[in-house]
């Protein structure tokens, strides 16, 4: 089989907490190389979506394919779904790095540590080779003289750097961001972006929820718009942004600037 | 890349005062004189004497404490644990562990256990006839089970608001790379907790410490038995409990450094 074009496929994803549907059916591709910007408004369910695809959440239905390797579910018994293969559902996350709205760096270790874990603890990355790797990534994120700082000895946008270091490490088939930004203040948004910015541009293939527009516009090259459950309009950022079809969609984007 | 911080700077404490101020000065003399009182006009005769047998009490209380807080400890994890992301029994049972033991006198279940539990043994030809009888003949058994459980009751309920107060999102975050759940707790929810409890266990261990004297109640011979025998040899009453106090202070001292270094290997910041 040679390399998968696609990245992310996700087909018909619903997801109900008790009796609130959440996701409606959502299905969406990302391709190599794509970065693509979801955005819309609070509670329409972007984060919820985002947690599906690596199984934070477990979906009510649909099916997840990453490289194109289909996470196996099974019904649990209750309507909903569950891994069918535990160990099938950790290879995949391993390399689906997810970024957090709050960072949840591992405070008990330093920045080096927390960035070295994984390859060490689950990718069996020899201990120096992972080091060395960690050290390069660190300097790219400008952090490499942090290195041997605890996280709560650090900035937000240093804390969020690190983990965008972290996540770097496992050699990504895809990057999750969750909102990476909103948690900081304004002046620090830039650095958090910058590093982004960048990994856009390299071609990496990203999922990013956010709500800076302008920045969405900028480094995707499509933006999904959600509301309430559903994919309400897609398409590439100057469509979406230049010329909103749907009513929501303009009202969203009037109601952001 | 801008290195701009903009956390405000963390807490330094003011430089320390000289030493010589008049008022240090002072009081500096007063406890100088205070000493020299104590060692001067008291009886301390009878120390040469019993050096040996208070060195060997000495290690008994620490062997004690020692033993008792480490196995106790590596009872409270799981008992913590149950409470957090245990099954429901589990759950329940540990709750009323440590609700039991907590709720009623270590003394009480020092009694219990070596008078009742002793006592019963004691019955049981099956059991004076074991292997473990010459064991569970003597005292130290007893003690050592009450002070382990006293323990790990406590601890316990701390290492329960440790585990539950380790941010979810830490968790979540090992979840989202992959790692097992044996991963996740050995790697991330353990040590986090730990450390999240030292400042706690530092206090509780030195509790524990002045709980050992209890043992002697049920004829151990720990540094506090050998105080005793001395008072009742010597007829002395001050002298040598002015002693047991200087020793459980210097203990305490110890184990005070000792956590406090446990802490500072990994700082942390606010909180
Ligand atoms: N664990 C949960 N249990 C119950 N309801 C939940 C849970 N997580 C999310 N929800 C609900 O699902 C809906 C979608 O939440 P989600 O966090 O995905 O929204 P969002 O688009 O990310 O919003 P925001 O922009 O505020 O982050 C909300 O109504 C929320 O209350
Ligand atoms: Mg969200």
């Amino acid at each position: 089989m040679n390399e998968p074009q696609q990245a992310i496929e996700v087909k018909d994803l619903h997801k109900r907490f008790g009796p609130l549907e959440v996701l409606k059916g959502i299905s969406l591709t990302a391709k190599q190389g794509d970065v693509i910007a979801i955005i819309g408004g609070s509670g329409s369910g972007k984060s919820t979506f985002l947690r599906c695809i690596n199984l934070l959440e477990l979906p009510t239905a649909g099916s997840v394919t990453v490289h194109g390797e289909t996470i196996e579910m099974k019904s649990d018994g209750q309507g909903g779904l569950m891994p069918a293969n535990r160990k099938q559902v950790q290879r995949i996350r391993s390399r689906l790095a997810m970024v957090f709205q709050s960072f949840n760096l591992w405070q008990h270790m330093t920045v080096l540590q927390n960035v070295t874990e994984v390859p060490v603890q689950v990718l069996g990355v020899p201990k120096d080779q992972a080091i060395a790797t960690a050290e390069t990534i660190l300097k790219r994120v400008g952090l490499y003289e942090k290195r041997d700082a605890y996280p709560s000895f650090l900035s937000g946008g240093q804390q969020q750097r690190a983990a965008i270091a972290r996540a770097l490490a496992v050699q990504p088939l895809a990057m999750l961001f969750d909102e990476p930004t909103s948690a900081l203040d304004p002046e620090l948004v830039g650095e958090v972006l910058s590093v982004i910015g960048d990994l856009a541009r390299e071609k990496r293939t990203m999922l990013l929820v956010t709500h800076e527009m302008k920045f969405a516009r900028e480094v995707s090259n499509h933006v999904v718009f959600l509301h309430n459950g559903l994919i309400e309009e897609q398409g590439p950022p100057e469509q979406i942004f230049g010329a909103p079809k749907s009513e929501r969609l303009k009202k969203f984007i009037s109601s952001i600037h | 890349m801008s290195e701009t911080v903009t956390t405000p700077p963390a807490y330094v404490a003011p430089a320390g005062r000289s030493l010589f101020e008049p008022h240090r000065l002072v009081l500096m003399a007063i406890f100088g004189v205070l000493v020299f009182c104590i060692i001067w006009f008291m009886r301390w005769d009878w120390l040469p004497r019993y050096s040996a047998k208070l060195v060997s009490g000495i290690g008994e209380s620490l062997l004690m404490l020692f033993a008792t807080s480490f196995v106790g400890f590596l009872l409270a994890v799981p008992i913590g644990l149950a409470q957090v992301a245990g099954p429901r029994l589990l759950k329940w049972l540990s709750v009323l562990f440590c609700t039991v033991i907590r709720g009623t006198p270590l003394l009480l279940q020092l009694w219990l256990l070596y008078y009742g539990l002793g006592s019963i043994f004691a019955q049981y030809p099956e059991i004076r006839q074991s292997f473990l009888w010459p064991y569970l003949r003597q005292a130290w058994p007893y003690g050592f089970l009450a002070l382990t459980l006293s323990f790990a009751a406590y601890e316990g309920e701390v290492m329960r608001g440790a585990f539950a107060g380790v941010p979810r999102g830490e968790l979540e975050a090992a979840d989202s790379f992959g790692m097992s759940r044996f991963q996740t707790f050995w790697r991330i929810w353990l040590p986090r907790a730990i450390h999240r409890a030292l400042p706690t266990l530092n206090g509780d261990t030195v509790l524990q410490l002045k709980s050992t004297p209890l043992i002697a109640t049920i004829t151990v011979v720990d540094v506090y038995g050998v105080i005793s025998r001395v008072r009742q040899d010597t007829y002395l009453t001050y002298e040598p409990l002015l002693l047991l106090a200087l020793i459980y202070l210097c203990l305490t001292g110890i184990l005070v450094y000792v956590f406090r270094k446990l802490e500072n290997r990994i700082p942390t910041r606010g909180v």
